[in-house]
């Protein structure tokens, strides 16, 4: 036999139905040893669904898993894991109250003891270059710590086949980095590596191989490195897309919008971060864009921002076109022409047991309370009012739905998005403050969205976008700032910032060098 | 010497039903699952009990009637919120409120009735030991029951696999669903063993404490069981010492009125009350260490992918 035929893994007609929706449709695809195979594809490509019936976290509706050669089900991830299949979870599948051994314990037969489990994993540690203390709490960790867990937790079984999704999306460069290296080293030792990624640029560098899926049917199998980046993500959408440039700002003659000064913030909870003496100022016209890890205190700079958590007098001042928002509560400020649009989307952004309409009521109930309300004291819902600014909203975002005021629930990801967006831009806002405006969302929608972005500080607003995702800080920011343990380093020009920059900056690196220097 | 001997006699008999139904309810709470239905499982264990020891003359029995009782009525309450996904508060007080009504009109017969007693336990010369004889080698067995329980769960969380494992529910039932625990699974043991526990703790009052039924004799003591839950912080050890706390306030208000210390009786009965509020203010205060122990998931219904 020779080694091209040596399959590790193949599936024919793989096939997954979830009521009338086909996430798998056929699926021929197949992984050998020692390649880093890529399963490129949007959100909702069906990549997942695939990914979790290799693993048993669900059973196919019809097709055939071959392993090594023979037809195999794969009815629970714990007989995946004793054929030799590990998974690496885009969102960790970690428990915070429990520690790193006790973590690792749980996915090991039951006879190891959790003693032992933390010995291995310090072996493992050293021995991939990926530092772990066994006895740490993992809810006192860094994402990036998380993942090593992850990683070290699978390679404990020993795997002969790695499924990594979506590894990248919350590292820093640096980390990311450290990560290829390992990957490397594995596929080096004769495993096999299926990585889940839309990051081309990550794709081309590592992978040997690419399966590119689009609405659940698999549409290329080709080799990166010999594709370009346009070339491949035309395959995924299955169009080109288009680049979203900002204007151009001058910060010299654009009046500033928002100025913040000292703005510090006591955690609330041991897993809350910090903020320490913020400073920095919006003007007219631009996207201020925020980058970071998670978790380094985006959510509390978002929350402080917004009015959502009650500002100390000492906390610094936050200032929009000289009004004094700080002692102010949401609905005040938003009154003031501040916007703001949450990281979670599902019971922050939207309530999603409610219709869209009422969800723009929420939203807006203070700021448009002479359109959507009458009878004075009473506050009387104008539904005709609301009704027609939902129209307005879903048509200017191109929000699809399946009915006229459905669920905010029953929508998908994106077309979620878009609506809470639009529900905010629709008010012309001064200032818009954006949390991860695209997580979760698929490329259309996300360009929909990014291209709002760059609009509205055309027209003459501020915008902040706080964002994970450093394509899309690079492609729509016109200044960056990075988030590291609650301090905000100093808004650069992005044409003049690199990613290695904002790298160092994310790891913290530069401000405690500076603290050292002080 | 011999009075204080037979208040701390009298304080363990009182809390002992206490540290029961809380010990079970904290492994049903460390699951994720929030069961309000405690009071009702205890009512329902008393009078089967009760019924047990009657039928049979043998209080043992009794007690296995009031375990098997609670169990039984717990599976209910799995069954509902687990299965048919119900909302767990609810449903909790719907179990109360069916059993403290079922459990009347099983034990209208027995209104009135001379109770069995389970005797305390004697052994020749160390039952005999002053002081410590009555207090280490003296008491019933449910007692003794109630404290090689606590550590039971104390070992089985905390050192064993399977208790790792139900923790883990607790804190997250996705990801431990993603690993293949078997989330409902270990969760419906949990309720069970829960409810078992209540059905001993109610078993203990109608057999020991009182011995006789009256309906309605739980008197609100499995409310103070979930209180303790939280006042323990989901720690089995300090389970112990929140039980007998409360166990010594019941006690005490009983000597207080007999002393007559002009202090209104209504006030002393609710002692138990206050103290469970003044402690539960106490608890939120110290955040950091409610979030490392409270179980993250506590009171989410899961339902797994199809």
């Amino acid at each position: 036999m020779s080694a091209d035929d040596a399959k590790l893994l193949e599936t024919k007609g793989l096939t997954k139905v979830f009521g009338t929706l086909r996430a798998n449709d056929q699926v021929d695809f197949d992984i050998r040893p020692g390649e880093i195979h890529a399963l490129l594809g949007e959100n909702g490509a069906g990549k997942s669904t695939l990914v979790k019936m290799l693993f048993g976290s669900l059973q196919p509706t019809g097709g055939i898993i071959e392993w090594r050669g023979e037809p195999v089900t794969v009815p629970s991830p714990s007989v995946a894991r004793s054929m030799g299949i590990g998974m690496v979870f885009q969102h960790f599948s970690l428990f915070e109250a429990l520690t790193v051994a006790e973590n690792i314990a749980l996915s090991m037969e039951p006879d190891v003891k959790t003693s032992q489990v933390a010995e291995r994993a310090r072996e493992l540690s050293k021995q991939y270059g990926l530092p772990l203390d066994p006895d740490a709490l993992v809810g006192d960790l860094s994402v990036g710590e998380r993942q090593r867990i992850e990683i070290i937790r699978c390679l404990m079984q020993d795997p002969s086949l790695v499924i990594l999704d979506e590894p990248t999306s919350v590292l820093t460069p640096q980390e990311a980095d450290t990560l290829f290296e390992t990957l490397f080293r594995l596929r080096d030792e004769g495993r096999a590596i299926l990585y889940i990624s839309h990051r081309l640029e990550e794709v081309q560098r590592l992978c040997s191989r690419a399966t590119i899926m689009r609405h659940g049917k698999v549409v290329d199998i080709c080799d990166p490195r010999e594709e370009t980046a346009a070339t491949l993500a035309a395959r995924m959408v299955g169009a080109e897309l288009q680049d979203i440039r900002p204007a151009p700002v001058s910060l010299e003659a654009a009046p500033v919008i928002l100025s913040v000064r000292g703005l510090s913030l006591a955690p609330d909870n041991p897993f809350a971060v910090a903020l320490k003496n913020i400073n920095f100022d919006v003007h007219s016209g631009e996207v201020l864009g925020i980058a970071g890890i998670a978790g380094e205190g985006q959510g509390e700079f978002f929350s402080a921002l917004s009015g959502e958590v009650e500002q100390l007098p000492t906390g610094g001042t936050i200032e929009l076109r000289g009004n004094d928002l700080s002692a102010l509560n949401i609905s005040e400020r938003r009154k003031k022409g501040a916007a703001f649009v949450p990281e979670e989307r599902h019971g922050h952004g939207a309530v999603t047991g409610m219709r869209l309409t009422d969800n723009m009521l929420l939203a807006r109930h203070k700021s448009d309370q002479d359109s959507f309300q009458s009878g004075g004291g009473l506050g009387v819902i104008v539904r005709s009012a609301i009704r027609s600014a939902t129209d307005r909203v879903n048509a200017a975002m191109d929000v699809r739905k399946g009915a006229p005021d459905p669920n905010a629930g029953s929508l998908s990801g994106g077309n979620l998005q878009k609506f809470i967006m639009g529900r905010e831009l629709d008010r012309q806002p001064a200032l818009l403050v954006v949390n991860q405006p695209t997580w979760g969302v698929d490329a259309g929608a996300a360009g929909h969205i990014r291209q709002s972005l760059v609009d509205l500080a055309a027209s003459g607003s501020a915008v902040i976008m706080i964002s994970q995702d450093l394509d899309e800080i690079f492609s729509i920011a016109t200044r960056i700032a990075v988030i590291a343990k609650g301090t905000l380093s100093e808004p650069t020009d992005a044409a003049k910032m690199s990613r290695e920059a904002v790298g160092l900056l994310m790891t913290g690196q530069t401000s405690d060098r500076a603290e050292v220097a002080a | 010497m011999d009075v204080w001997v037979s208040i701390i006699l009298s304080v363990c008999a009182a809390s002992t039903p206490l540290l029961l139904a809380a010990t079970g309810e904290l492994v049903v709470e460390r699951s994720g699952v929030l069961n309000l239905g405690v009071e009702g499982m205890m009512i329902m264990g008393a009078v089967c009990a009760f019924a047990g020891a009657q039928l049979t003359g043998d209080p043992f029995v009794g007690a296995l009637f009031g375990i098997v009782a609670g169990a039984a009525f717990s599976l209910l309450f799995a069954f509902l919120t687990l299965i048919l996904v119900a909302n767990q508060v609810a449903t909790g007080l719907a179990l109360t409120i069916l059993g403290l009504g079922l459990s009347g009109m099983i034990g209208e017969g027995f209104v009135g009735q001379p109770g069995i007693k389970m005797e305390r336990i004697d052994i020749p010369f160390l039952s005999d030991l002053p002081i410590i004889g009555q207090l280490v080698f003296g008491q019933d067995p449910i007692f003794y029951a109630s404290i090689a329980l606590v550590i039971a769960v104390w070992f089985f969380l905390f050192r064993s696999r399977k208790g790792l494992q139900l923790r883990a529910v607790g804190d997250s039932h996705s990801s431990a669903h993603a690993l293949g625990i078997g989330v409902l699974k270990t969760r419906a043991l949990a309720i069970v063993f829960g409810g078992a526990c209540a059905g001993l703790a109610g078993a203990h009052l109608s057999l020991v404490y009182v011995p006789q039924w009256v309906e309605g004799m739980t008197a609100g003591r499995g409310w103070i069981a979930l209180a303790l839950v939280v006042f323990a912080s989901w720690r089995p050890g300090r389970l112990i010492i929140g039980a007998y706390l409360f166990g010594a306030v019941n006690i005490a208000q009983f000597h207080m009125q007999a002393q007559g210390f002009g202090i209104p009786a209504q006030f002393l009965t609710s002692l138990p009350y206050i103290t469970t509020i003044v402690v539960l203010v106490l608890i939120a205060r110290n955040r950091r260490l409610t979030m490392i122990n409270t179980p993250a998931a506590l009171g989410q219904p899961f339902v797994p992918d199809r």
